[in-house]
C-alpha cells in the first residue's frame, strides 16, 4: 500500500474480548469483498477467537466487551500497559452495552435466580474507559465494519478520525427509508449518533440507540415529540437504558 | 510406551468464548481430563425481567454474536406461543430462509476459519491469505453469500432487525432476493469444492456412544419448533423442554450442565443428522455419502462433516424458499396482530450448534415476569467432558505425546463448535 510514494506502516494489532457476545470481533472477519485487503493493512498478532499463535507485542489493541469480573480488570490493565493505542470496540466496550441493564438488579438476587445456591463472581458492569484510559471509541451493537475500516485506515495512515456529529435520522433520509415514527414506532434515530447507515429502520425496526448520543441532542424536543405520538415514559426510558449510551438520560416522571 | 502428560490451555483458541483445557496423564494412565467453562456470566434471564415483549428478541439476540438470528427466532416464537399468535405463512418462510442464512454463515465460519487450520497443520487461517489465496477466497465468498442472505432477509446478519414478535417487519427487496437465488446456485458449486477439501482431511479415529437430542422431523428436516426427540427413545413436546434438559449448576463451571437418560447428551449437526438424516435434500445426502458420513455416527469429530452436509441442504432449500417467496403476491402481510396476555410460552429452534430453548412467562401488560434460556453449548459441555476423558484414555494408551494429545483435545472441543459466551449468557 503506497500513496505518493510513501509506504504505510502495518501496525501490529491485537483483538481482545471481555463480557460480551463476540459479535463485534466477528464483524472484523465480515465484509468479505475487502477482507483480504483489511488483513494485509494490519498485522494481526493476537486474536484468540481465530488464531492459536499469539504475541504480547502489539501497538493497537481492539478491546471488545464490558468489564464485570476482577480477572477481567487485571487482564485489561495488562493490555493497556502493552498497547500504544487502545480502541474500545462496540457498545459493550464503550458504554457497558446491554450488560449494563444488570446493574439495575441486586447482584446477589440475580446470582440466586440464575445459579441457585452456587453463586458465581460478578461485579457491577463497567465500560472500558471506567477502568483504564481509552484512546478511541467505536460504538455500535454490533460495530459497522465499514466504519471500522475507515477508522483503521486513519490509524494506519496516522490521520485523526472524527465521527459524524449528526444523528441516524439523517442517514434514513439519505437512503429514503420511510420514517419509523411516521409508521407508529418509537425511534431513537433523532438523538443517536450516525455512522451505522441506519440499517435498523430500513429493516422495519426503530433505532434503539446502540451508538449513544449524537452531538448536542435536543432531548426535550425529542421527549415532547415521542409523548405527542403516544409513547409512554416507561417505554422511552426502557429504550434509552438499553445499550448504556444514554446513561443518566431519562424522560421525567412528572407530567 | 507409558506416557506422562501435563497439558494446560488457558483459554482454548479458535472457539467462541473462554474455556480451559486441562489434561494430566501419569505413566500412561488418565489422572484428570477437564473442560472448564470460565466465561463471565451476563445474567440475561435477570435483565429480561420487566422488559416489554417487543424488547425480548432485541435483547436476547445479544446473547450471541454468531447465532443471534436463532436467538431472535426462539425468543419471538416463545412470546407468540405465550400470546397465542399465529404468524403469516410468508413470515414463516422468511424466518426459515433467515435461519438457513445463519446456519450457512456459522457453519462456514467454523469449518473454514476455525476448524480447517488444525487439519492443515496451521495455527490459524491467516497464513493461508498468502499461501492458499484461492481457498481463502472460496471461504470468504461462501461466508459473504451467507451474510448477504441474512442481511437481505433479516435486515442484518449479527443482531437481526426484521425478526419481531408477530412475524417479519418487512418483505425483502424482490430484486435482491432474485439475485441471491442465482448466487446460491453458484454457492452449491463452491460447497462441492469445500467437500473435496474436507475429503482430504484425516478425521481422528475415535468414537463414544452417547445420546443425541434434537427436534423431531415430521416430513422435513426440522429447524423451527415442533416435538423433541432423543436417540435413546425419549419423546417430548416443545413445552416439556425442561424434562429434556434437566439443567444443574456445579462449582467449577460458569455454564450450567445438562443430562437426560445417561451421564450426558449431545446436540448439534451430528445429533440432527443421526435423528433426522432421512429428511435431508438429496444433494446433501449425496455429499454425506461422498464424505462417508453414516447414520448412527458416534465420532464427535464428524460433527464437522454433518455441518458441511447441512450447508449443502440449506443452500438448496434456500433456492426453493426464494422461488416460493417470489411467487407471493405483492402487498402480502408478514406481520400478525399481537395482543399481549398473561401466560407462558416456549420456543425451540435448531441453531447451528444444536437445539435452543427460550421460555418466557408474561404478565397481562406484556412485560416479562420470568425467563429461561437453555443453550446448545450448555447441553454439550458435559458431553465434551466425557468425550475428552475417553479420548485421552484411548490416545494415551496408544502412546501419544504432549503435542499430539494437545492437538486432538483441542480439535475435539472445536468439533463441537462451542459457543461459550452463549452457554453462560
Amino acid at each position: 500500500m503506497r500513496y505518493l510514494n510513501i509506504g504505510a506502516r502495518h501496525p501490529r494489532v491485537g483483538v481482545f474480548d471481555f463480557t460480551d457476545c463476540e459479535g463485534c470481533q466477528l464483524q472484523l472477519a465480515n465484509k468479505e469483498e475487502t477482507l483480504v485487503a483489511f488483513l494485509q493493512a494490519v498485522e494481526v498478532v493476537n486474536f484468540r477467537e481465530i488464531a492459536t499463535d499469539a504475541s504480547d507485542d502489539y501497538e493497537i489493541a481492539f478491546v471488545e466487551g464490558a468489564i464485570s469480573r476482577s480477572d477481567e480488570v487485571e487482564r485489561l490493565k495488562k493490555i493497556r500497559e502493552r498497547a500504544g493505542v487502545l480502541v474500545a470496540l462496540g457498545s459493550c466496550a464503550c458504554f457497558g452495552g446491554v450488560n449494563r441493564m444488570k446493574n439495575a438488579f441486586d447482584l446477589d438476587e440475580a446470582n440466586a435466580e440464575v445459579y441457585g445456591g452456587t453463586p458465581k463472581e460478578t461485579l457491577p458492569v463497567r465500560s472500558v474507559k471506567e477502568v483504564v484510559p481509552v484512546d478511541l471509541e467505536i460504538p455500535g451493537c454490533p460495530v459497522s465494519k465499514d466504519e471500522v475500516e475507515r477508522i483503521v485506515r486513519h490509524l494506519v495512515l496516522e490521520v485523526p478520525f472524527s465521527f459524524h456529529a449528526y444523528p441516524v435520522c439523517v442517514e434514513c433520509k439519505q437512503r429514503f427509508t420511510t420514517c419509523l415514527m411516521e409508521r407508529g414506532q418509537l425511534c431513537l434515530g433523532l438523538i443517536t449518533r450516525a455512522g451505522c447507515e441506519a440499517p435498523c429502520p430500513a429493516g422495519g425496526l426503530g433505532c434503539w440507540g446502540c451508538r449513544g448520543p449524537a452531538e448536542a441532542p435536543n432531548y426535550e424536543e425529542f421527549f415532547a415529540l415521542a409523548k405527542e405520538r403516544g409513547f409512554g415514559e416507561a417505554e422511552i426510558n426502557e429504550r434509552l437504558g438499553f445499550f448504556g449510551g444514554f446513561e443518566g438520560i431519562k424522560v421525567g416522571e412528572a407530567r | 510406551m507409558k506416557v506422562d502428560l501435563d497439558i494446560r490451555i488457558h483459554p482454548l483458541t479458535r472457539v467462541e468464548g473462554h474455556g480451559n483445557l486441562l489434561v494430566r496423564v501419569m505413566n500412561g494412565r488418565l489422572e484428570e481430563a477437564r473442560w472448564d467453562i470460565v466465561e463471565t456470566p451476563r445474567f440475561f434471564e435477570v435483565m429480561l425481567k420487566g422488559k416489554h415483549y417487543t424488547s425480548a428478541p432485541i435483547l436476547t439476540a445479544r446473547i450471541c454474536g454468531i447465532c443471534s438470528i436463532g436467538h431472535a427466532l426462539a425468543s419471538a416464537r416463545a412470546t407468540e406461543r405465550a400470546f397465542g399468535v399465529e404468524i403469516p405463512e410468508a413470515a414463516a418462510r422468511l424466518r426459515l430462509l433467515a435461519k438457513h442464512g445463519e446456519t450457512l454463515q456459522s457453519h462456514i465460519l467454523h469449518l473454514l476459519f476455525l476448524a480447517a487450520p488444525d487439519f492443515l497443520g496451521l495455527p490459524s487461517v491467516l497464513p493461508l491469505v498468502k499461501e492458499a489465496p484461492a481457498t481463502v477466497a472460496l471461504a470468504a465468498r461462501l461466508k459473504g453469500l451467507a451474510n448477504k442472505l441474512c442481511d437481505v432477509v433479516a435486515g442484518r446478519t449479527t443482531h437481526p432487525v426484521s425478526i419481531q414478535v408477530g412475524g417479519m417487519a418487512v418483505f425483502p427487496d424482490r430484486t435482491a432476493l432474485g439475485a441471491l437465488r442465482d448466487e446460491l446456485a453458484a454457492g452449491a458449486g463452491d460447497l462441492e469444492a469445500v467437500a473435496a477439501l474436507f475429503k482430504t482431511f484425516e478425521i481422528p479415529a475415535f468414537s463414544r456412544d452417547t445420546e443425541f437430542v434434537s427436534l423431531k422431523g415430521d416430513g422435513d428436516y426440522p429447524w423451527i419448533g415442533g416435538d423433541l426427540v432423543s436417540s435413546d427413545g425419549v419423546n417430548r413436546t416443545e413445552g416439556e423442554y425442561l424434562k429434556m434438559t434437566n439443567e444443574f449448576v456445579d462449582a467449577r463451571n460458569t455454564s450450567k450442565l445438562c443430562r437426560l437418560s445417561r451421564e450426558s447428551y449431545a446436540v448439534g449437526a451430528l445429533a440432527r443428522w443421526n435423528n433426522n438424516h432421512h429428511f435431508l435434500h438429496p444433494e446433501a445426502l449425496r455429499t454425506a455419502d461422498d464424505l462417508e458420513l453414516r447414520p448412527g455416527c458416534r465420532n464427535p469429530f464428524k460433527n464437522n462433516l454433518a455441518q458441511l452436509v447441512e450447508c449443502v441442504h440449506v443452500v438448496h432449500e434456500s433456492v426453493r424458499l426464494i422461488d416460493e417467496l417470489l411467487a407471493v403476491p405483492l402487498g402480502t402481510s408478514t406481520m400478525a396482530e399481537v395482543t399481549p396476555r398473561a401466560g407462558e410460552g416456549v420456543g425451540a429452534v435448531e441453531v447451528p450448534r444444536g437445539i435452543l430453548y427460550h421460555h418466557y412467562t408474561y404478565g397481562a401488560d406484556g412485560r416479562v415476569l420470568r425467563a429461561n434460556c437453555v443453550i446448545p453449548t450448555t447441553q454439550n459441555n458435559l458431553n465434551i467432558q466425557h468425550d475428552l476423558k475417553a479420548l485421552v484414555e484411548k490416545f494415551a494408551a496408544e502412546g501419544a505425546g504432549d503435542a499430539r494429545m494437545e492437538l486432538f483435545c483441542s480439535m475435539l472441543v472445536r468439533a463441537y463448535d462451542p459457543c461459550i459466551s452463549c452457554s453462560v449468557h
